[in-house]
């Protein structure tokens, strides 16, 4: 169900029915939400399952082969890519790497850099800093231009413990302070962001989507997170009749082990569950929704696939 | 103005200097050292064009190194072989069609070699003019264009979300490719015009502490370049666009000295420190 508590306002950008199709193949389809402002929508998938796909196709990076995407006239947006790779030879301090697609005020430039707590690193070069400090620096560079859309992909990936939690409480703030809408990845498949107003899983389609259940409020996570980290993060329970390995394949209620899970997940009955081997596809045979039908041996190097 | 051939030569080679600096930037913080030298070397064809259509010799080498880079990007997006091997066969195709084209033209005698490797001291003052009035106009195209082609060399995805335009960026950036291998043609030639967009723009990155500065410092170093090579040429009775590469390389060298070092490992020293406050 599309999240609709904040309908008195137009969305920031939605996605219609989207799918996006490389080389004969939809990477992801039939997307459909989105978001406004205030609003933090995590997505969380097993690897390869479409995330940062969906990701682009929301900031127009993408362009959908089929449905469509709604963006508000003007959107603002801050981006912080999954990946990125600043050659050697390109000499970048994080100080010059904040104006990097707009001009900044020198304090607008501060005042992100203290907020992501790195304030001290501003003259040091991008190619120098560890993996949490740099992304850091990516997240205080979307946030210093003021965006109506953040969109993290897989921000807290090589930070710490702590420096997640840290990083959380901060878009938490960020979210608070400046009303933009947030569109998350995250690299976990059952612990989010406890801020997050709706999850979507995606694994090749949207596989379910809900809201997460506060840590805080269950006492057996609350003992293995910690007190400090019960405020930021929240466990989302997966309410489709299978689950999702750490491998990217997917285990049905009836013990069936398949590359994907249905389209239709979410909406799953007994009548027709994986494993009787007849089930009907209402999509052609590319859909990478790894249905029996297609698990002959070649999809398999999909799973894992970043 | 400049009734002295010297003079006029080293006029010209300190304007395409100061072009190519910020562009050979770029070239290398692109990775696009091969495809630089794909253009340059399909100047060729467009000099064989230009006698056999009786065209504007700088334009043709324009279009055709224009055409060359549209019809790589054309293949990159068929994606059926690496954009290594593309720019391979581009290169050394064009190049020989144009050496080919030139032999079947036995009514026209060309000095190969001047094309090959640049004939600086037979520079005129049409020449000069025409290096520093399209000098001026690439760099301040450059300029226009500095923060979506920078965006887009970190994160073409990044500039593009963020409404950058890389695409756009990256069309501009090979025309101004075009536009100066056709002008630095008759000065280094086709052969050695990608090392002066590479060489002085790495020399240029052990002293730099930013883009821009890096950009100027590549130009500041051409220019020394230029001079150093065409005093050299005269000194030795050289030839001069070669002597101009070797004295680039020269400072290259000496960018490599410890002193370079030491700043770098400053920078390093210094970050790390940065890391445990």
């Amino acid at each position: 169900m599309l999240n609709f508590h904040k309908s008195d306002q137009a969305p920031l950008v939605s996605l219609n029915n989207a799918g996006i199709r490389r080389n004969g193949r939809w990477l992801v389809r039939g997307v459909e939400f989105s978001i406004s402002r205030g609003e933090i929508v995590t997505l969380i998938g097993p690897n390869g399952s479409g995330k940062s796909t969906t990701a682009k196709a929301a900031i127009g990076v993408l362009k959908p082969d089929e449905g469509w995407v709604e963006k508000m006239p003007g959107l603002k947006v801050g981006y912080v890519p999954q990946k990125l790779a600043i050659d050697w030879t390109l000499p970048l301090t994080v100080e010059r790497l904040m104006t990097l697609t707009g001009p900044l005020k020198g304090r607008e430039v501060e005042e992100a850099l203290q907020s992501t707590g790195i304030a001290h690193l501003a003259r040091a070069e991008v190619q120098h800093l560890s993996g949490g400090e740099f992304q850091r620096a990516l997240l205080a560079r979307a946030i210093a231009r003021k965006p109506d859309l953040l969109v993290l992909d897989e921000p807290v990936q090589g930070v710490d413990f702590s420096g997640e939690i840290a990083l959380y409480d901060l878009i938490k703030s960020i979210r608070n302070r400046t009303g933009c809408g947030i569109l998350l990845i995250s690299h976990d498949l059952h612990v989010v962001m406890a801020e997050t107003d709706t999850v979507i899983c995606l694994n090749g389609h949207v596989c379910c989507r809900g809201t997460p259940q506060v840590v805080s409020q269950s006492p057996e996570y609350l003992k293995l997170f910690g007190s400090r980290a019960a405020k930021s993060l929240a466990v989302y329970s997966h309410d489709h009749d299978h689950t999702h390995l750490p491998d990217g394949r997917v285990l049905h209620t009836d013990g069936s082990i398949t590359e994907h899970c249905h389209p239709d997940d979410g909406h799953h009955h007994d009548d027709h569950a994986h494993g009787d081997g007849t089930h009907e596809h209402v999509h052609g045979p590319d859909c990478g929704c790894g249905h029996k039908s297609r698990l002959q041996g070649y999809d398999t190097k999909e799973s894992g696939r970043v | 103005m400049f009734d002295d051939f010297f003079t006029r030569a080293l006029v010209a080679g300190i304007g395409l200097a100061i072009t190519v600096g910020p562009l050979g930037c770029f070239v290398i913080w692109r990775r696009m050292a091969y495809f630089g030298d794909t253009m340059a070397h399909s100047a060729l064809l467009g000099v064989a064009l230009s006698l056999l259509l009786d065209l504007n010799l700088m334009l043709s080498v324009f279009i055709v190194a224009a055409a060359v880079s549209l019809l790589l990007l054309l293949l990159q997006k068929r994606g059926a072989l690496s954009t290594d091997a593309l720019l391979g066969i581009l290169s050394h195709s064009s190049l020989s069609i144009g050496l080919v084209m030139v032999a079947f033209m036995t009514w026209v005698r060309i000095d190969l070699v001047g094309f090959l490797f640049g004939d600086i001291l037979a520079v005129s003052e049409a020449d000069i003019d025409l290096v520093w009035g399209g000098g001026i106009l690439v760099l301040a195209a450059i300029v226009y264009l500095w923060r979506p082609l920078l965006a887009s060399t970190v994160n073409p995805e990044l500039a593009e979300a963020e409404g950058l335009q890389p695409e756009r960026a990256r069309l501009y950036f090979m025309l101004l490719m075009a536009l100066v291998i056709a002008i630095a043609m008759k000065i280094v030639g086709i052969l050695l015009i990608t090392s002066l967009l590479i060489i002085p723009a790495a020399t240029a990155r052990r002293f730099a502490t930013s883009p821009e500065i890096m950009a100027v410092l590549a130009s500041v170093i051409g220019a020394l370049a230029v001079t150093g090579g065409l005093f050299g040429s005269l000194h030795f009775d050289t030839p001069s666009g070669p002597s101009i590469v070797v004295a680039a390389m020269g400072l290259f060298v000496l960018s490599l000295l410890p002193f370079g070092r030491n700043r770098q490992a400053e920078t390093a020293i210094h970050s790390t420190h940065g890391g445990h406050h």
